[in-house]
């Protein structure tokens, strides 16, 4: 087991890439968990001046890297504590989908028959209808029956209920090459059960994947949650990123040119997002290493005779 | 594969999905919203409760949900009786159908500009790959899906609306709200220039990488080959024989992206006040319309699941692996 | 048997392709590490005009690779590192690609191995072929329409599927399609790697007995690559059997059945199982061919060989001349001259 992480290490910190995203996403989880040591204030802290007004959309100074939004509150301190919004949702919404989509893909893949044919089409269905207005309507209208739970409850279920399809496809897909493989019915033939099989054969063959498309699946998560919370479903107590470009686009951030307000929260969506996006496509890589021919490059190097008296 | 019965299994699939979203539609709007008489009425209406009861027998309500109440609804839908705006106070379908063309003008723009430079640049960086253009292609491409939509538009929103002097919202200037689109066609014109720059390049990217990556597929196909044996040039190749086989996943995409589109217009409308149906799905989000909101969610669904179909079919036409009988 | 002409036949005019000590190399692909494959070292033969030649040898053996390097068709981690591809006057391998472009198909064409993919599945036959005519500018679209319709006849298939689709033809008409196309513009050389193989044994024969046809109709040079010995029995004049990349034994089909010199085409020879033998036994070659990131030292064939001397895992042995125009790359032939090449 050792080896293998060793092995596996080796390989991946040979990509540049696949470093800058671990990086990326490093980062941004170390700042959400230590935020107290990054700044002195809390996000509902308001500013004041000498005066003691509140110091409503100062510019970024010495007392406060990004400046203040529009009620006085530190944009950094806002912004450090945002993360750990924002990625909770992102993680846990991701994580909720892994699973769902890992249990639809295992089962359709390994079962096959009515059931894979059963869950393939809920799947495509799930596929065309338009994400947006869907998880908005759900939304909406889980907020309106009054159940009395955290509006970022609500955003975590939906998102994860809806994002599962493009992991359970993978999963699927991979299922059905190991059902193809040996081991497996000569487990069935020595009277394995399903349950037996799938977690000793199947499931350590797909984890690997399942924790590459995971990261992936997150970088969605973190996204969508954003633009759901910039449309107002967030939670306004508990500020994500995207709750704070809600404030800054309706609070007129934009016209009053307080770029401090609007341009640091999506930059840190960016941020994760891309770091996510580098992880999870590396680990994709390194688990289905895809090298191609390609029939239209390399002519100009195929003739490698050195010319006469070269040496 | 017959053609015949690869159309009829798409229908049938489209009809299925189409059923789905109107049974959504009926659970979450007249079924989960508590009391069904507020929802169809409207809230803030005073009634004493003998009305209501009237009401109730009026509207069907008394009868039992399934199948009655859903077969009644499911009729008015089919005859395009959509319910009364609360906001507005007018029937949903003709507010629909007012924003409707605005937001096809967006998308429409946006998705065919999309299209030809992502196609293009995904043609190129998948022939040249692994060289420049090829990684700033996929850098690109990379930072636009990371980039939520409605904070590009932002960006952009500030920095046209303080740098190039364009317009920071609407669809036209206060001034020519009321009169017909086609007649002020520059002040349009100005008014559509970031919005639509918002939704190609983050498209752009995404069409990009599916050309590419088709491109690539293609090249490593043995026809290529034999193009190549035959004599012809590296452009020659591409142009008569890569190029119509990278294309065609691209048909196929363009209808599964259709769902993507609609959420960025959304998204877009909102920040760029852009009277289109995005903004007004978004508004009676707000206002909590529910007429409104289910109205324009089933319009939308129902649209790129056509949208979908259509495409399916039209791919049957151009791939001739899928024959008729 | 056919009948078969010595392999010097027309050597007054001289041989229409002359490879010389070509070697090509496989390079790892960026990005990934290993050694390079040798695919090709120190290849050299002959084809005549108006005959065909056999490339024989196990899988992995180089015989397409050959075929490739003629044609520059090599993939992008192919190169080749010396030798002379003489064709018509011209060293192949010192013109630019640009001139490159106009000897293909035109003067020398390729039947490829598996014409499953080798069409283009969404264009049609006839378009395949005629745009191949067009492209090399040998006459206008009319005149190249009628043409293919030759061309199909002269293979067999009706000129009224002229307008269908790969997937609309079966596996050996597709094959023959693909010889169609290969000769639509007159070459010199025609290239067939394995065009029997995924055939059964029915359209196999057809599809021999249609190139020996063209052969005497059109008089053009052919390049058979196969494993089987069989098909070099019953169509070649000549025969390369090339083992490791190299060649191994040369001479005229006659020389190399009967008279076979080198232990390699001696066990490959007698490998081949003959229906009228008494022998029950398949006799198969002891051991593997050897991995081309990883060759022996001295010949190639010196771990699987029964005969071999001290010398034989040291030195390579070089093409040493058993007769005219016969020749072998083993130590045990000290007494013959080495091949001036």
């Amino acid at each position: 087991m050792r080896r293998n992480l060793l092995e596996f290490w080796r390989t991946f910190s040979r990509n540049k890439l696949g470093l800058l995203g671990g990086f990326l996403v490093l980062t941004a989880i170390l700042a959400a968990v230590f935020a107290p040591a990054l700044t002195p204030h809390q996000p509902t802290d308001v500013m004041r001046g000498a005066n003691g007004r509140g110091l409503t959309f100062s510019p970024p100074s010495v007392h406060g890297p990004l400046g203040t939004d529009d009620a006085g509150r530190d944009i950094w301190t806002e912004l450090i504590y945002g993360a750990r919004v924002s990625l909770t949702v992102g993680f846990t919404a991701g994580f909720i989908a892994m699973f769902v989509g890992s249990l639809f893909g295992i089962t359709a893949g390994y079962f096959g028959g009515w059931i894979d044919n059963l869950l393939m089409r809920v799947t495509d269905v799930l596929l065309v209808i338009p994400d947006l207005p869907l998880m908005l309507v759900l939304v909406a209208t889980l907020r309106q029956m009054n159940l009395h739970v955290s509006p970022l409850l609500i955003i975590i279920l939906v998102i994860g209920l809806l994002y599962w399809t493009s992991t359970a496809r993978l999963i699927r897909s991979q299922v059905l090459t190991i059902k193809e493989r040996q081991f497996v019915s000569r487990a069935r033939a020595i009277g394995a059960g399903h349950g037996h099989i799938i977690r000793k054969h199947v499931l350590p063959q797909i984890m690997p994947l399942i924790v590459a498309n995971t990261v992936l699946t997150i970088s969605t998560a973190i996204l969508v949650e954003s633009g759901l919370a910039f449309l107002g479903l967030g939670d306004p107590t508990k500020p994500s990123w995207g709750t704070m470009l809600n404030f800054a686009f309706d609070r007129n951030a934009v016209t009053n040119g307080a770029w401090w307000f609007y341009l640091p929260p999506g930059l840190a969506i960016v941020w994760v997002s891309l770091g996510c996006i580098l992880l999870g496509n590396v680990l994709e890589e390194m688990l289905n290493p895809r090298l191609t021919t390609h029939h239209l490059e390399g002519d100009e190097n195929m003739i490698a005779i050195p010319a006469p008296g070269a040496k | 594969m017959n053609r015949r019965d690869y159309l009829l299994r798409k229908l049938g699939f489209s009809l299925v999905t189409v059923l789905v979203v109107v049974i959504i539609n009926f659970i979450l709007f007249r079924v989960l919203p508590g009391d069904p008489v507020r929802a169809v009425i409207g809230r803030n209406v005073r009634i004493s409760p003998e009305i209501q009861q009237a009401l109730r027998v009026q509207f069907g309500l008394d009868k039992p949900v399934f199948p009655d109440q859903f077969i009644d609804t499911l009729g008015q839908w089919l005859q395009g009786n959509l319910g009364v705006s609360w906001s507005q106070r007018q029937p949903v379908k003709d507010i629909l159908f007012s924003k409707l063309g605005n937001t096809l003008l967006l998308i429409g723009l946006g998705q065919i500009l999309s299209i030809i430079l992502g196609v293009a640049l995904g043609l190129l960086a998948g022939w040249k790959r692994k060289t420049a253009i090829d990684v700033g292609a996929l850098t690109f491409s990379l930072v636009a899906w990371a980039t939520p939509t409605f904070w590009l538009g932002i960006i952009l929103l500030a920095a046209g609306s303080a740098w190039l002097g364009l317009p920071t919202g609407g669809i036209v200037s206060p001034a020519n709200v009321s009169k017909p689109l086609y007649t002020v066609i520059p002040d349009l014109a100005r008014h559509l220039i970031l919005p639509t720059l918002t939704l190609t390049i983050l498209y752009l990217g995404e069409y990009m990488l599916i050309m590419r990556s088709s491109i690539l597929e293609v090249l490593s196909e043995d026809y290529i080959l034999t193009a190549k044996a035959k004599g012809m040039s590296h452009w020659q190749v591409l142009m008569r024989h890569a190029l119509k086989n990278a294309m065609l996943p691209i048909v196929t995409l363009i209808a599964l992206n259709l769902g993507f589109t609609v959420s960025g217009a959304i998204y877009i409308e909102t920040v760029f006040s852009y009277d289109g149906l995005g903004n007004l799905f978004q508004d009676a989000l707000t206002k909590q319309d529910y007429p409104l909101l289910q109205g324009a969610f089933l319009l939308l669904a129902i649209s790129v699941i056509l949208a979908n179909m259509f495409a399916d079919i039209l791919y049957t036409y151009l791939d001739p692996r899928v024959k008729a009988n | 048997m056919s009948e078969r002409r010595p392999a010097t036949a027309g050597s007054v005019e001289g041989p229409i392709l002359s490879v010389r000590h070509l070697t090509t190399e496989f390079v790892p692909p960026k990005g990934t590490q290993g050694k390079a494959a040798r695919a090709l070292e120190d290849v050299s033969f002959d084809v005549m005009p108006s005959q065909t030649v056999g490339l024989v040898g196990e899988s992995g053996c180089g015989k397409t690779t050959t075929l490739m390097s003629v044609m520059r068709l090599l993939p992008s981690t192919g190169r080749i590192t010396s030798g002379q591809v003489n064709f018509k006057g011209k060293d192949l391998l010192a013109i630019d690609e640009r001139e490159m472009r106009k000897v293909r198909w035109k003067e020398m064409a390729i039947v490829f191995q598996g014409a499953m993919n080798a069409l283009n599945p969404v264009m049609k036959i006839g378009v395949q072929i005629s745009e191949a005519i067009i492209l090399h500018d040998m006459m206008d679209r009319d005149a190249a329409e009628k043409r293919v319709d030759q061309l199909l006849e002269m293979v067999g298939i009706p000129r009224t599927r002229r307008d269908q689709y790969p997937h609309q033809y079966s596996g050996g008409m597709r094959q023959r399609a693909m010889i169609a196309m290969a000769l639509a513009c007159s070459p010199d050389v025609l290239f067939a790697d394995e065009p029997t193989t995924a055939l059964d044994v029915m359209i196999q024969a057809q599809v021999l007995e249609l190139l020996r046809d063209i052969q005497k109709a059109l008089g053009l040079a052919i390049v058979l690559v196969t494993h089987d010995l069989g098909v070099v029995a019953e169509v070649c004049d000549s025969v390369v059997v090339m083992y490791g990349g190299k060649v191994a034994e040369y001479g005229s089909a006659d020389q190399i059945y009967n008279h076979a010199q080198h232990p390699y085409t001696q066990r490959l020879l007698a490998s081949f199982p003959d229906v009228n033998s008494p022998t029950t036994q398949l006799a198969s070659i002891p051991g593997t061919p050897p991995r081309l990131t990883d060759l022996p030292g001295g010949c190639r064939f010196h771990p699987r060989c029964d005969v071999k001397l001290a010398k034989c895992s040291e030195v390579i042995p070089p093409l040493i001349s058993i007769s005219e125009d016969h020749y072998a790359a083993c130590h045990l032939l000290c007494q013959g001259q080495e091949a001036r090449f």
